[in-house]
């Protein structure tokens, strides 16, 4: 059992179990701090990217992975907290601390009021509720007056007293904290009660009502919690990007989302992790990939470009097949095989 | 403790239950027994708020339970084991039995996100008590094993164990030992007689296997196509020619 003994159930319920993982995190922590310095800004954008998508699609892995309640709504939400932000920083003149949450809250009670059909609505009839919704807010952003469809809207930039964030860089480590705090938010509320009763109903939601669960208001919260999370992360990404359009936030953003939380492993907050940087990254490696062969062999990388959404698509169906549990799942089998190596039992 | 006063249920044409009464004292160790189809566990979802009884009346301690919310139901004391196992396959045997506690905590989602003073606090003491429960059911060797790894005995344990968890004062048990060996019969026939002698839970009990019921049970009744025909002690029942034509079977002489 790798020497772990405990004396105390507040030892056996700790976060973090060994002072090995408190090392490895430290030293996770301290590459996050030192890496900016040594990376290119195109380098650090990805990154960026994909600290948004963590905190987006730990919200949705509450939902679908813990709670089990399918959601093709997520960009939605994102576009909620999006433009949540921008019209209250922008007509309003509301400042960066009070917008950010305000995004979050705004998209958890339109979340919850999506939650409520949810109480009759299972599996697939759900999917397509939620997708309902998607196409709802879809159209009112392309018609609304004050969200200017198509053409879009500008952001004001994040402005916290008078440090305001501009670079890459302090991009950077701005939303590292963001994520990191999502991060230790969600490990949390898996752990607790609230956690446990979301798993409790994903997995027989009739035994679940019978140990005292009510199913109403715990899924009516699972939603509001996914929702403020894509809040949050629709709200960075407004005041990342600058400028907003209502397409960003369309179905495949939704779907992208998914992709990450199944790719990665549902019902893990590691997963929604691994997942989110797995899922942002591919695009990004595929375009690497093109560029190292556009030296030696001009024709095919014209050919990669034209294929870079069959090859995306490649990847996810592959990953699948050969790892239903996703990268969390990866994680845990190598966990447990280096704990006894090199003995193989 | 439980009063049950004519209930009846419908399934389409066929009568479920029919005018079903009985009475549970507290403290005892109540059995329904009745061929296979008879209503028992039908009686069990009526009385845990699963299906609605059509008409009749349902009391736990003084309170109408027919209309009832299932979940508020167990809240007042209600706990369930279920036939079928129905655990929750994804968590480990630890997390199974605190899932059940859940309503016994009063901290809200902001204490969890943050998990520290209040939450933190009661998640100790439900660990606490829950453990008093892993040692009952000496399921010491499983905890963090998830469920679905363990074998149908052990599982049904968990599921005894994870309706005591709840502190109940009553506790319906659905064929405890249904496709059991004889000594994990054994087993669990002390570990009902525990949960009723050393925490004081009334239990009702569903089982077909005849020696287990006769042995435990205080009181039995006898169901049959959805109509009680018996009520009484195990050897009134054992002795009543009804139930003795109707479920245990006339000697070939």
């Amino acid at each position: 059992m790798g020497g772990k003994f405990k004396t105390s159930y507040k030892g056996d319920m700790a976060l973090f179990q060994t002072l090995w993982v408190k090392v490895w995190l430290g030293i996770l922590a301290a590459a996050i701090v030192v890496c900016p310095q040594f990376l290119s800004t195109y380098q650090i954008s990805i990154l960026n990217e994909m600290a948004i998508a963590i905190i987006g699609a730990l919200g949705l892995n509450l939902l679908i992975g813990y709670t089990g309640q399918i959601s093709l709504g997520h960009g939605a939400f994102l576009a909620i907290g999006a433009y949540t932000t921008a019209l209250a920083a922008g007509e309003l003149n509301l400042p960066f601390i009070v917008t950010l949450p305000l995004s979050g809250f705004m998209a958890a009670l339109l979340g919850m009021v999506v939650g409520v059909p949810a109480l009759r609505l299972k599996g697939l009839y759900l999917a397509l509720g939620t997708l309902a919704f998607g196409f709802i807010v879809d159209y009112i952003l392309f018609h609304w007056d004050l969200t200017q469809g198509d053409m879009g809207m500008a952001v004001n930039p994040v402005q916290i007293g008078s440090w305001s964030v501009q670079t890459e860089k302090e991009f950077f480590y701005f939303i590292a904290c963001f994520a990191a705090l999502a991060t230790l938010c969600a490990k949390n509320i898996a752990r607790s009660k609230i956690g446990r009763n979301f798993i409790a109903i994903r997995d027989r939601d009739i035994a679940a009502e019978a140990m005292g669960i009510s199913l109403a208001k715990y899924k009516i919260m699972a939603f509001g919690l996914s929702s403020f999370y894509a809040g949050i992360a629709g709200a960075l990404v407004a005041h990342y990007q600058k400028w907003i359009v209502p397409g960003s936030f369309d179905l495949s953003l939704s779907i992208a989302y998914i992709a990450m939380i199944i790719l990665g492993g549902l019902g893990t907050v590691l997963g929604s992790i691994l997942g989110a940087i797995l899922i942002t990254g591919i695009p990004h490696g595929i375009i690497y990939a093109t560029d190292v062969a556009k030296e030696s062999y001009p024709a095919l990388s014209g050919l990669i470009v034209d294929f870079k959404l069959g090859i995306f698509g490649l990847i996810v169906v592959l990953a699948l097949l050969f790892e239903p549990q996703g990268l969390a799942g990866i994680y845990r089998r190598a966990k447990v095989y280096w704990k006894t190596w090199p003995f193989k039992y | 403790m439980l009063r049950i006063a004519n209930v009846t249920m419908h399934f389409g044409g066929i009568a479920a239950l029919q005018n079903v009464s009985l009475d549970v004292m507290p403290g005892g160790i109540y059995s329904i027994i009745g061929p296979n189809g008879a209503g028992k566990t039908t009686l069990f979802n009526c009385i845990s708020g699963i299906y609605r009884a059509r008409s009749g009346s349902i009391t736990f301690k003084g309170k109408e339970l027919i209309g009832t919310k299932a979940h508020k139901i167990s809240q007042m004391g209600i706990a369930r084991a279920f036939q079928n196992i129905e655990l929750f396959k994804g968590m480990t045997v630890l997390d199974n039995l605190m899932s059940a506690r859940g309503f016994l905590h009063h901290y809200g989602l902001l204490a969890a996100t943050l998990y520290l003073g209040r939450c933190a606090r009661e998640e100790r003491k439900c660990r606490d008590r829950v453990e008093e429960v892993i040692e009952l059911l000496d399921l010491q060797k499983c905890r963090k094993t998830p469920v679905g790894a363990l074998s149908y005995g052990v599982q049904k344990r968990v599921e005894l164990g994870r309706a005591l968890t709840m502190e109940p004062e009553m506790v319906l048990i659905d064929e405890p030992v249904s496709g059991m060996n004889l000594e994990e019969t054994e087993d669990m026939a002390r570990y009902i007689l525990d949960v009723n002698e050393e925490r004081n839970i009334t239990v009702l009990l569903i089982e077909h296997d005849m020696g287990l019921v006769m042995d435990l049970s205080d009181r039995v009744t006898v169901l049959n196509f959805g109509v009680k025909i018996a009520e009484g002690s195990p050897d009134e029942i054992a002795r009543n020619p009804e139930v003795i034509s109707a479920y245990l079977g006339r000697q070939q002489s």
